[in-house]
């Protein structure tokens, strides 16, 4: 066996995810990673060439030199895709990648979405990282069968390899002939496998699928209703169906219920109760309540409406989210931990001839996707499989195993496509009532979580306090940037201990600040956990890149500059940004600085591209106006050019969006556009339409009228998606369109009415 | 707050405003199962339910009819958009003791094998999903403006498709695929 490296072994994503959610230690973390990390290149389960000669002469004989590629004597490609498809077409991006390192041809692959297991390396989709993590692996997986497939025409032919060429799924040979890749599937199983070493990497000008344009592979069964999603699975006889009445105050128990008349409802079987799980209610955990079980949906949702049920009050009933916000944003008008410091911001500041001084806060938000949370668990004899979308499978897998006391080897966790995730499918707690249900009937059983149970007991984002002193001295140079954040960290839903945002939500936007300012100061305030906090597409970027972004428009005001001049102004000379010699609790979204360095250059060139692709500074009627702002998340730059027209009624619409993104090598621009088009959508809710209050304790909103999302006549018109051709590395593009949009068009708000929008959702009327 | 209601969407919809009868159903406990006779995608399908059990779970428990979808229960966001005679409704609030004679077709319905219907092609074409889970109804919701209304200008659309939400924010190319069904069927 060659000597691998392991695949990313400091670079391991974040410790607010995985690490917290299931208590992993850092280290047993990485020696999983790197174990599962050599298992990804040349798989090894790969046992081919010993079996090789026993199936000689079957037809059905099948090559799978990889975890990840299988090849069959038809010449039948299965590819496998291990991340979850929540909408980013992973499912299509990260196959295509192998299929063009390997010069298969696309229509004769067939994409099979893994179960949960180690063996697959990290399939934790989060963070937006799966092309970050996977290109080059998976690259190299794709490699490694093209060159077994030439040495195995080579053989055929007794000619040298370097004579033989794969392309578009047959060898050819430099006198021109050919043998197809079915054909030459099972001799290239008798081969050794070769040196890592010995494996060339296409020229990227030589590819044919990555960088190109293609249709998800769902595309057709998504369009006529043949899609599975978690609900979609009703091939287990028996199968009954589950929801559950839980306290409104998450975490809190249950005094009393009476069943009698939800027991009278035709198709209700059983009523039961699942125990609280106390507060912090933990990432990982159900919060329990009354189960009503029944043969159909609609029994079941008649049957919990029968229920009657005295609550518990817990230790958060008077939790009120209107005093608990405006306590935040008192504090963060006082000094708090300094979390990264440059210079002396006070002396700066005092000797400052102008100051800018603003707050803003956010509200709790909550996820929605158009799937609820559901789940189709069966639990008999020890052994347990669920068919359910998760983000998270591996996570999943190990919680039901702890849950239900069984081998985690019995655990049998399908993933479906994803309605939509947005973070709230990183948590397994839905699949865990499923299977506990199923546990207790004895039969399949599918939960599903109504739109209230959706909105009322979410892992929200969390609601944040800013507040912001920039000083500008008598050159109009800007001398003095003090950013405090208060907002209860996602650590705070495990343990109670944790009141202050921890480096890596900082990193979020805040300590990662790049601009060339002498006297830099963030600072935090303790905020208590009080609902269930969790993470939401770009996390504590939302708040930040507003905060940040709308201040910035606010100095350029101040300084009599053009926005855009006056963030180039503000960056000053190309260079890498070294944010760990700023800041010890710097995070850079679990890579090495040193291979995702913070690059001003990039920075700079998306936004000196989003100004001339955005006709910036166009004449635009009264009531209309541009806003910009910028932002690297998830290492990916993002500039961004928001237009609205807002009419006399306040009614804000938005024309046209101008986005520029530089995510290294684009590996599927087509899905990178719908990522930037539908983040812009999701943006645009989250600054227009969205807000989740709570009042003793329990969430006020329940469905679509009254927590509000973006319909089509609130949402971007036209969205320009502008691409940056590089080289580099590739990056994410899930979540990094959200945070540069909101401040964009809280800018072009103010362009348009004058109007400074300090809290979201936006109210003009 | 406005509390957005199904007329809000122009969009003839079967909500529960409509139907005092449930709540009466319900006030005298008459959860009684009854037999309905459906015609669901021209097929004559016989089902038991009590009489306010939403379409949406006859199609989806009694029917396997999975291409349509939950996604709020109250007529909100368009996921479970059915055609009852060709006009789009929302199946999750339209009790099955309203249907009687009247023709259902659900995504199953408006394709073969062999064909897809010009606007799951402008879809395809468009590369409108991402997730795809509220892409049936959008579809559906689709497919009977078009039938009205073979050409709609913007204001057309967006009164006809603001009944259904996307939260993946696919509305630019949902408006595009309608515009190229609507050009493409016009030839």
């Amino acid at each position: 066996m060659p000597q691998l490296h392991p695949l990313n072994k400091n670079n391991m994503k974040t410790e607010i995810s995985e690490s917290r959610i299931f208590k992993v230690s850092r280290r047993d973390f990485l020696k999983t990673t790197s174990i599962s990390a050599s298992g990804l290149l040349l798989g090894l389960s790969f046992s081919c060439s010993d079996t090789s000669k026993d199936l000689t002469g079957n037809p059905d004989f099948t090559f799978s030199p990889n975890l990840f590629i299988s090849l069959n004597g038809n010449g039948d490609v299965t590819l496998i895709a291990h991340r979850s498809e929540m909408g980013t077409g992973i499912r299509t991006s990260l196959p295509l990648v192998m299929a063009d390192e390997m010069e298969a041809d696309w229509k004769r692959v067939k994409v099979l979405q893994a179960v949960a297991d180690e063996k697959y390396g990290d399939q934790n989709t989060d963070g937006s990282y799966s092309v970050r993590m996977f290109f080059t692996p998976l690259r190299k997986a794709g490699a490694t069968v093209r060159l077994l497939l030439e040495q195995a025409a080579a053989k055929e032919w007794g000619v040298d390899a370097s004579e033989c060429k794969a392309q578009n799924h047959e060898v050819v040979h430099t006198s021109g002939k050919s043998l197809g890749f079915g054909f030459l599937a099972e001799k290239a199983a008798a081969l050794p496998i070769p040196e890592e070493s010995s494996i060339t990497l296409k020229s990227p000008k030589d590819f044919k699928y990555i960088s190109k344009q293609s249709s998800i592979v769902d595309l057709k069964d998504i369009v006529t209703g043949k899609a599975k999603f978690g609900l979609d699975n009703n091939h287990l006889p028996n199968t009954k169906v589950a929801v559950i009445r839980r306290n409104p105050e998450p975490g809190a128990g249950l005094k009393s219920f009476d069943a009698v008349k939800a027991l009278e409802v035709p198709g209700v079987i059983k009523v039961f109760t699942l125990d609280a799980p106390g507060f912090p209610t933990m990432l990982n955990k159900p919060l329990g309540g009354v189960v009503v079980v029944a043969e159909n949906t609609w029994a079941a949702l008649e049957g919990r409406k029968a229920l009657d049920v005295n609550w518990s009050k817990g230790i958060n009933a008077d939790y009120d989210s209107h005093i608990y916000n405006g306590d935040m944003l008192r504090r963060a008008k006082t000094k708090g931990k300094v979390r990264r410091e440059n210079g002396q911001v006070d002396k700066a500041l005092k000797g400052a001839k102008k100051i800018i001084e603003v707050d803003y806060m956010v509200p709790l938000l909550s996820h929605t996707p158009m799937e609820t949370p559901c789940a189709l668990a069966h639990v008999h004899d020890n052994v347990c499989e669920v068919w359910a979308p998760v983000q998270d499978p591996q996570g999943v897998r190990k919680t039901l195993a702890e849950v239900l006391k069984i081998d985690i080897n019995n655990v049998t966790v399908n993933i479906t496509l994803l309605g939509g995730a947005f973070g709230r499918k990183s948590k397994p707690d839905f699949v865990v009532e499923a299977a506990l249900i199923s546990k207790t009937m004895g039969t399949p059983v599918k939960i599903l979580w109504t739109r209230e149970d959706d909105i009322q007991h979410d892992f929200y984002h969390f609601p944040a306090a800013q507040h912001l002193k920039v000083g500008i001295d008598e050159n109009n140079k800007v001398t003095s940037w003090l950013h405090r954040s208060v907002f209860p960290p996602i650590g705070g839903t495990s343990n109670s201990k944790e009141k202050e945002a921890s480096g890596a939500e900082l990193s979020m936007g805040m300590i990662d600040l790049p601009l060339a300012i002498d006297n830099i100061c963030c600072e935090t305030q303790e905020a208590t956990v009080r609902t269930r906090i969790g993470w939401l597409r770009s996390v504590a970027n939302v708040h930040h890149a507003y905060a940040v972004g709308c201040t910035l428009d606010e100095v350029a005001q101040a300084r009599g500059v053009d926005p855009i001049q006056n963030t180039l102004d503000l960056l000053g000379a190309d260079r890498m940004i070294d944010f760990s010699s700023l800041s010890p609790e710097f995070w850079n979204y679990g890579e090495k600085p040193e291979d995702f360095p913070w690059s001003t250059a990039r920075y700079r060139n998306v936004i000196e591209t989003v100004k001339q692709k955005s006709n910036w500074g166009k004449d635009l009627p009264k009531g209309s106006g541009q806003g910009f702002s910028a932002h690297r998340s998830f290492l990916t730059y993002v500039a961004c050019v928001v237009e609205v027209i807002v009419d006399a009624n306040g009614k804000i619409r938005i024309p046209k969006v101008d986005y520029v993104v530089d995510c290294g090598i684009p590996v599927n621009p087509e899905r990178i556009k719908a990522q930037f088009e539908g983040g812009a959508a999701f943006a645009t809710s989250l600054a227009l339409k969205s807000e989740i209050t709570v009042a003793n304790g329990a969430t006020q909103q329940s469905n679509f009228h009254d927590y509000q999302v973006g319909r089509m006549s609130d949402s971007p018109y036209e969205t320009a998606v502008h691409i940056v051709e590089s080289t580099e590395k590739p990056t994410g593009v899930g979540e990094p369109p959200v945070p540069p949009f909101i401040p964009a068009l809280c800018n072009a708000i103010f362009a348009a009415t004058g109007k400074r929008i300090r809290q979201l959702p936006v109210r003009l009327t | 707050m406005h509390r957005l209601l199904t007329s809000d969407f122009g969009l003839p919809t079967f909500g529960l405003s409509d139907f005092p009868t449930i709540a009466y159903l319900q006030k005298n406990n008459s959860f009684i199962m009854a037999t309905y006779q459906l015609i669901i995608n021209g097929e004559n399908r016989e089902v038991e339910a009590v009489p306010n059990t939403p379409l949406l779970w006859v199609l989806r428990d009694n029917l396997g009819l999975t291409g349509t979808k939950y996604g709020c229960g109250v007529a909100q966001c368009g996921a479970c958009t059915v055609h009852l005679d060709g006009a789009a409704v929302r199946s999750c609030s339209t009790p099955v003791s309203m249907i009687g004679n009247k023709k259902v077709t659900t995504i199953e319905g408006i394709s073969s094998d062999e064909k897809v219907h010009p606007v799951q092609q402008a879809w395809m074409d468009e590369n409108v999903p991402q997730c795809g889970y509220c892409q049936t109804g959008q579809i559906m919701s689709a497919v009977a403006l078009l039938e009205k209304n073979p050409a709609p200008n913007d204001n057309d659309i967006e009164a006809a498709m603001s009944g259904n939400i996307c939260r993946c924010g696919t509305y630019e190319r949902i408006r595009k695929a309608i515009k190229s069904a609507s050009t493409s069927s016009a030839k």
